[in-house]
């Protein structure tokens, strides 16, 4: 378990103290997927720093599994980093060395291995990462998505708890993306690996998340399971995220939604409502009629969910509402 | 080849001179990268943002390098007399030429490698500092590797102004193509021997720049 205990760091610039983090508390639990999501400057790159000390706190304390990272000395930092793995926006693959050769350097540098097992370690990592037949190339001979899968290999190599992301796909073309996202959430489940990761897309959020928090100048503005952020976003800074997302322009909407008659509603389906048929059964009950201006159907990590927009004319329009908040969706008024 | 148009030339005398190049070139060259290597790793370790700043020692050892670099070789190699005699016990010959060559051209090659070590990414520094590496680690697992290329590059800028450098040796009587060429091309008008030492000190610099773009083409890895 990883526990943020106020902690806040405070870079000094040109003799001006610039706060990049306010005092912050947080819990990622063990095996979660923990993503944090902010613009440049928002202070989750600081704050994913802090964890294995690349930056140094400026007070609080962090502690995991128990032990207080902020008091370690310098011995005892380094086998801790060994315990926890980092990965790169731009991968920070050593272009000297092969690819084999970048998997094994944090086992010559833990130094506790023969170079036999370290072979056979890294023969495995290669293989896991579907990049056996690379082993002797040079990382400038591979593709993006490639080096990425190198990078998680060789941050996977000390069998660490912990796995940090940094930025891991900002680099990646929207398909190599998805890849390395599915190869994170097989190692989350298959290894127990505990992963914090930021980004600046939601849809990485969605696609491989437990909880996710939400960061904005240096504060933690909205924190939660990703489903529950996500659906239900109430910072703004949150609302712009999700709407980016759904590549939805707001002004759009609402010049939209000025040409229809009725109300409007937002239904929002989780689970299994996603597939019952509410939708016709509220019609012919209650005789309203519906068109639907907006609509999604996607999975949130495994879970399927989706979100209607709908206009609602005619009918007895009470009860239909009655009737959608009696079945397990949830319903907001729009208008 | 008619060697006629050559009169002057003494071949045996340019084989010496070759050697006496050789020799010097070589054994300073050997020391300037033994004792600039490290000299470079601290003058990029201890400069701004980096992982051992150390604002005083980082301008008391630029000073040093600056002087060393600013000042002629020829005053260096005049200067440097007593000192080459404590060391080599002679400031004559190929073996009084060699420590002042070598405290001539240290500062210029530590500056090189200080250079190549910067053009490293610090994104490099970082993962490996995340690996749980000791600094010492980072350096010879991550920095030297990835700045080879460099390395080898400032080795061989370094090795040419080497050959240049031990044309002016012949004050201390050092011999070699240099000396050659100023003792009898231009005192005594002999154009001839200049021409074969200036040709062979062309093909020298020529060889090894060769050499050393391959080397740093070999280990570029791009």
């Amino acid at each position: 378990m990883i526990e943020f205990q106020q902690v806040h760091k405070t870079y000094r610039v040109a003799g001006k103290d610039i706060p990049a983090l306010h005092p912050t508390s947080l819990r990622v639990e063990d095996g979660q997927v923990f993503g944090l999501i902010g613009h440049s400057g928002a202070g989750k790159s600081t704050l994913l720093r802090l964890i294995n000390r690349l930056e140094a706190p400026s007070g609080g304390k962090i502690i995991v599994d128990g032990e207080d990272v902020t008091a370690f000395d310098a011995n005892h930092l380094r086998r801790f980093r060994q315990q926890v793995g980092m990965i790169f926006q731009h991968f920070n693959l050593l272009a000297s060395k092969t690819v084999a050769d970048n998997v094994a350097l944090p086992l010559i540098l833990a130094g506790e291995l023969s170079r036999k097992a370290i072979d056979q370690r890294v023969n495995e990592l290669l293989a896991r990462v579907g990049l056996s037949e690379h082993a002797k190339k040079y990382p400038a001979q591979l593709s993006g998505g490639q080096k990425q899968r190198v990078g998680i290999a060789r941050a996977l190599s000390t069998q660490p708890k912990i796995l940090l992301c940094d930025e891991a796909t900002s680099a990646l073309d929207p398909q190599t993306t998805a890849s390395v996202l599915q190869l994170l959430a097989e190692i989350n489940r298959e290894l127990k690996l505990t992963i914090v990761l930021i980004t600046h897309e939601m849809d990485v959020i969605r696609r491989v998340c437990d909880q996710v928090a939400v960061m904005d100048a240096g504060h933690i503005v909205e924190q939660g399971t990703v489903a529950e952020v996500f659906l239900h976003p109430k910072h703004p800074t949150t609302k712009r995220f999700v709407q980016e997302d759904e590549q939805v322009d707001e002004n759009e909407q609402r010049d939209d939604f000025a040409h229809v008659p009725g109300r409007i509603v937002r239904l929002t389906f989780q689970g299994d409502a996603t597939y019952a048929p509410l939708l016709g059964t509220v019609a012919r009950e209650t005789g309203v009629d519906y068109s639907i201006l907006a609509g999604r159907i996607d999975r949130i990590k495994d879970t399927p969910y989706g979100q209607l927009t709908l206009a609602i004319t005619g009918g007895d329009m009470e009860a239909a509402f009655t009737c959608f908040k009696a079945a397990d969706v949830h319903m907001e008024v729009l208008r | 080849m008619d060697l006629s148009y050559f009169a002057n030339v003494d071949w045996a005398e340019i084989w010496l001179a070759t050697v006496d190049t050789m020799i010097m070139l070589g054994g300073s060259l050997f020391f300037t990268v033994l004792l600039g290597l490290p000299l470079g790793v601290l003058l990029f370790l201890c400069g701004p943002r980096q992982l051992f700043e150390q604002k005083g020692v980082y301008a008391l050892l630029s000073l040093v390098v600056n002087i060393l670099r600013s000042l002629p070789f020829i005053i260096l190699l005049i200067v440097m007399i007593p000192i080459t005699v404590l060391i080599t016990g002679t400031s004559l010959g190929v073996a009084g030429a060699i420590p002042p060559l070598v405290v001539g051209a240290t500062p210029f090659f530590a500056r090189l490698v200080e250079t190549a070590l910067r053009e490293v990414d610090r994104g490099i520094i970082e993962a490996t500092q995340s690996m749980g590496a000791t600094t010492r680690q980072i350096i010879t697992n991550a920095l030297l590797p990835e700045a080879r290329p460099g390395i080898f590059a400032a080795i061989t800028v370094t090795a040419i102004t080497l050959v240049s450098y031990t044309a002016m040796a012949g004050v201390v009587g050092a011999g070699g193509l240099g000396d050659l060429a100023i003792r009898f091309g231009y005192q005594r008008f002999q154009t001839d021997v200049m021409i074969v030492t200036v040709v062979l000190l062309l093909i020298l610099v020529q060889v090894l720049q060769s050499v050393g773009d391959k080397l740093v083409v070999h280990f570029s890895r791009k």
